[in-house]
C-alpha cells in the first residue's frame, strides 16, 4: 500500500494509460487472482473475462471482490459491480478508487 | 480487542499459513495435529476454503481411526449457503469434527425434506439445518392489518415445522433449527417493536414460536438472530451481498456464523469443553499475590480494574453452576496461592469450588497435564485463561489440543473473550450438568421473587447481609476514598489522608468500623465508614458516613447497635454525636434525632450535640443478618 501512495503522488497519469501506477496494481491483482482461482499461470491482459479462467465462476466471484475490496482498501458500488466486463474495467475503477 | 468477525480469541494466521494448508492437503500421511494447530488460528474465509480442500482431501485417511468425529451434516436454506458450507470443513477441525457437508440447491427445501425418494433421504445425513431468511418467510413486508400478521407468522411456524419433521421422520436426522435474523432497517422506528405486522415484530415472533413450538428436545439450535445481535445488525446484514448474490449476510460474517455451527455440532458430538483452568495473578485478580501481598491485591470495588477482575470471577461462578469443572494452574507456592481465597473479602470464587488447585512451580504444560489426568478427562477437554502470552505460547506450542483464548491486556475484555470464544457451547441442561453444580438448587430458591407489600416485607425479602469489620489495610484504599468524597450522608464531613486512616487501625482510643452490605441482588460493597472516640464514660462520634445507594435500609440502626453495644460492654455511659452542616449534608441534619439522641447544645453556626443515654437504649430488631470479621468483638474493644 506504502508504495502505491507514493507512486500515486508523482505518477498520477490520466486513465487507461499505461502508468507505473497501472503495472502495480495489475501485479498486486494478477496476485490476488492466482491465489483465489488456485491458478499461478495466470497472466495480466486487459481483456482478461470470468470465461478465460477455470475456477472463476459466479461463486468465486463475491469472495474474489472482496479480496480486492480489502486489499485494496474501498468498497465497490453496486453500480460499479454490475458494470465490470473484464479485468481491465476491474483495474480502471481499483485506480480510481483506491484509498491514499 | 478487534471486530468479532475476525474472531479476536485466536491468533492470527502465521505468513506460512496457506502453505502449510497446500502441504497438509498434498500429504500422504496428514499429521492431525498440524491440522489441529492449523484450525486453531483465525482463518478468514479464504483461508477456510484452503483448510476446507485439505480436509476433502484427507478425509478418508483420518476417518474414523482420528481424534475428530465425523458429521455429514445437510443445509437447505431460501438463500445463498455456499460460502457457510465451503468454511464449515476447516472450520469443524476448531471443534474436533470431520464435516463434511451436503448442500441442497437454494428454495429446494421441502423437495428434499419430505420426500422419502430425494437425495438428503438417500445421504445419511447425521442432521440437517434449516437455515432460512426472513424475506423467505414473508416478512419482508409490512403488513398493518395484525391479523394478517399473525396469520403470517402462523403460515412460516406451520412451514418450518412441517420441514423440522420432515428432517426427523423423512430424513431421520437431527433437526437443526436456525433463528431468523431480523432485517437492520426499521419502518416506523422505535415503535416497529409495537406493530405486529412490522418485518422486525413478525421476525421476533417467529422466533419466540420456532423456540416453544417447533424445537424439539433432541434438536438443534443455531441463534443465528442473538449472533447478528452481538455483531450489530447493520455489520451482519449486507444488502449488496444480498442483491448481488442472495448472501444471506456479509461474506465478513462468514467464518465467524460457521464457528456457531461448527462448535454446536462438536457440542453435540460431545467435543465441548469440560473444564477451566485459571491462572491466578492478573487473571482472576490484579497484582500479585507473592510480591504485593493482600493488601496489594487489586480486587473489587475500589478500581475499574478489580470490578472487571470480580466480574470475571462472577462469570466463571456461573460457568461452573451449569457443570463446567474449575482448576486452577498458577506459579506461586501453594499456600500464598490460597491465602486471597481465605482471607480477601472481595473473591467471589472460594476454593472448594476448585477441583484441582495446582500451584507450583512446574511448567504449565506438566500441570495441565496432571489436571486432566486427576480429573479422568482428556486434555482437549480443557480451556486455559492465562493473561501471560508466553505462558498461553508454552501451552500452546506443548499442547495443542488444549484451548487458550488470546487475550487483550485489559482484564475488562476477558469475560468477551472467553465467552465469545464458545468452548462450553451447550445442547442441552442435563440433569447431571445440575447435580455437578452441588448449590444450584438452593440458589435459584433463594433468588425466586416474591411480591411484597410494604417496606417492612421488602427490606426483608432483599435478604441483606451485613459485613462488620474493624478498619484494616484490606479496606483502606476504599475507606480513605468514602472520607474524601461522601457529601450527603456525612455528619462531620471530616477528610482524612491515608497514612491518618492508617494510623486509626491501631489507635486504641478510635472505634473504627466499615460495613459491606450484600443482598439478593447483588454485592454492594462498602457502604458505611463510622468512627467513635473512646472516652471511659462516653464515645463520642468523629466520622459516620454512608453511601446513598442505600438509604432506608435500615443500616444506621444497624451501625448504632453495634457502636453501643461495643461502648456499654467497655463501661461507656452514653454516646455523643455531633452535626456540622455544609451545603451538601442537609439530609443528615436530624439523623441523631431519629436514632433517638436528645439534643444538647445548638451551636451559631448551625452544628449541633446530641447524646443517647446508654442505659435506657434497646437495640432494634433488624431484617438484616449480622457477620462480624477481623476481630471486631466487643470483647476485643473493652481492652482500650
Amino acid at each position: 500500500m506504502t508504495l502505491i501512495v507514493t507512486v500515486l503522488r508523482i505518477d498520477a497519469k490520466p486513465e487507461g494509460k499505461p502508468t507505473m501506477l497501472r503495472a502495480v496494481g495489475e501485479a498486486r491483482l494478477i496476485a490476488i487472482m492466482r491465489d483465489t482461482f488456485d491458478d499461478d499461470e495466470l497472466v495480466y491482459r486487459d481483456d482478461l473475462t470470468a470465461d478465460d479462467v477455470i475456477g472463476w465462476d459466479s461463486l468465486s466471484h463475491v469472495p474474489f471482490l472482496a479480496t480486492v475490496e480489502k486489499s485494496f482498501g474501498f468498497r465497490f458500488t453496486s453500480a460499479e459491480i454490475d458494470s465490470l466486463k473484464n479485468i481491465g474495467e476491474l483495474l480502471d475503477v481499483i485506480l480510481r478508487r483506491a484509498t491514499i | 480487542m478487534s471486530h468479532l468477525f475476525a474472531l479476536p480469541w485466536l491468533l492470527p494466521t502465521p505468513p506460512d499459513f496457506r502453505a502449510r494448508a497446500k502441504a497438509l492437503a498434498r500429504s500422504s500421511t496428514p499429521d492431525e495435529t498440524e491440522a489441529r494447530r492449523l484450525a486453531s488460528y483465525a482463518m478468514d474465509f479464504s483461508d477456510l476454503e484452503m483448510l476446507g480442500k485439505a480436509v476433502r482431501a484427507q478425509v478418508n485417511s483420518w476417518g474414523a481411526k482420528s481424534g475428530f468425529t465425523p458429521f455429514k451434516i445437510g443445509i437447505v436454506s431460501s438463500h445463498t449457503m455456499d460460502y457457510v458450507a465451503a468454511a464449515l470443513p476447516g472450520t469443524g477441525l476448531r471443534h474436533g469434527v470431520l464435516i463434511d457437508v451436503v448442500l441442497a440447491d437454494y428454495g429446494q427445501a421441502a423437495q428434499q425434506l419430505l420426500e422419502p425418494a430425494s437425495e438428503f433421504a438417500s445421504r445419511n445425513l447425521d442432521g440437517v439445518l434449516i437455515s432460512l431468511d426472513y424475506r423467505a418467510l414473508g416478512f419482508a413486508d409490512l403488513r398493518l392489518n395484525a391479523r394478517e400478521a399473525a396469520e403470517t407468522v402462523s403460515a412460516a411456524v406451520d412451514y418450518v415445522s412441517s420441514l423440522a419433521d420432515g428432517v426427523r421422520n423423512t430424513i431421520r436426522a437431527t433437526c437443526i433449527l436456525q433463528t431468523i435474523v431480523p432485517p437492520s432497517h426499521a419502518i416506523f422506528g422505535g415503535l416497529d417493536a409495537r406493530i405486529p405486522g412490522s418485518p422486525r415484530a413478525m421476525t421476533e415472533r417467529f422466533n419466540a414460536r420456532l423456540l416453544q413450538e417447533v424445537a424439539r428436545g433432541k434438536d438443534l439450535v443455531v441463534d443465528a438472530a442473538f449472533l447478528a445481535c452481538q455483531v450489530g445488525l447493520h455489520a451482519w446484514n449486507d444488502a449488496r451481498g444480498w442483491h448481488k448474490a442472495k448472501l444471506p449476510a456479509s461474506l465478513d460474517a462468514v467464518p465467524l456464523y460457521a464457528d456457531h455451527i461448527g462448535r454446536l455440532l462438536g457440542a453435540a458430538r460431545g467435543k465441548a469443553r469440560k473444564c477451566l483452568v485459571m491462572d491466578l495473578d492478573n487473571t482472576l485478580w490484579g497484582g500479585v499475590i507473592g510480591d504485593d501481598g493482600l493488601e496489594g491485591l487489586v480486587l473489587g470495588q475500589n478500581s475499574v480494574v478489580g470490578e472487571a477482575h470480580v466480574a470475571l470471577q462472577r462469570f466463571i461462578l456461573d460457568l461452573r453452576r451449569r457443570g463446567v469443572v474449575l482448576a486452577v494452574c498458577s506459579k506461586n507456592e501453594d499456600a500464598t496461592a490460597r491465602l486471597p481465597f481465605r482471607e480477601h473479602t472481595e473473591m467471589v470464587l472460594e476454593e472448594n469450588q476448585i477441583a484441582v488447585f495446582m500451584a507450583n512451580w512446574s511448567d504449565k504444560a506438566s500441570n495441565l497435564r496432571e489436571i486432566a489426568a486427576t480429573l479422568n478427562i482428556g486434555i482437549d477437554s480443557l480451556v486455559l485463561l492465562d493473561d501471560n502470552a508466553r505462558e498461553r505460547e508454552q501451552v500452546r506450542q506443548v499442547l495443542p489440543e488444549v484451548a487458550v483464548p488470546e487475550l487483550t491486556e485489559d482484564p475488562a475484555d476477558y469475560i468477551t473473550l472467553l465467552a465469545d470464544a464458545g468452548y462450553f457451547e451447550a445442547v442441552g441442561l442435563s440433569e447431571e450438568d445440575m447435580a455437578r453444580a452441588d448449590f444450584y438448587q438452593a440458589n435459584s430458591e433463594r433468588i425466586s421473587l416474591q411480591k411484597v407489600g410494604n417496606l417492612e416485607e421488602y427490606l426483608r425479602s432483599l435478604q441483606m447481609v451485613a459485613t462488620i469489620s474493624s478498619f484494616d489495610a484490606i479496606g483502606r484504599v476504599r475507606i480513605v476514598q468514602l472520607i474524601n468524597k461522601s457529601n450527603q450522608f456525612n455528619l462531620t464531613t471530616r477528610r482524612y489522608s491515608e497514612g491518618e486512616v492508617e494510623a486509626f487501625e491501631n489507635n486504641p482510643f478510635k472505634f473504627c468500623l466499615r460495613v459491606r452490605l450484600a443482598d439478593r441482588f447483588g454485592d454492594n460493597g462498602m457502604i458505611s465508614v463510622v468512627i467513635f472516640d473512646i472516652g471511659s464514660d462516653e464515645w463520642s462520634c468523629d466520622t459516620w458516613l454512608m453511601s446513598c445507594r442505600v438509604l432506608g435500609r435500615r443500616i444506621e440502626e444497624l451501625v448504632l447497635a453495634t457502636v453501643a453495644s461495643a461502648a456499654s460492654n467497655a463501661g461507656a455511659k452514653r454516646l455523643v454525636g455531633t452535626y456540622i452542616p455544609t451545603e451538601k449534608n442537609a439530609l443528615v441534619a436530624e439523623h441523631f434525632a431519629k436514632l433517638g439522641f436528645a439534643k444538647l447544645s445548638e451551636l451559631a453556626d448551625g452544628a449541633s450535640t446530641w447524646a443517647l443515654d446508654l442505659e435506657t437504649y434497646r437495640s432494634p430488631e433488624l431484617p438484616i443478618r449480622v457477620v462480624y470479621a477481623n476481630e471486631l468483638s466487643p470483647a476485643a474493644v473493652s481492652h482500650a
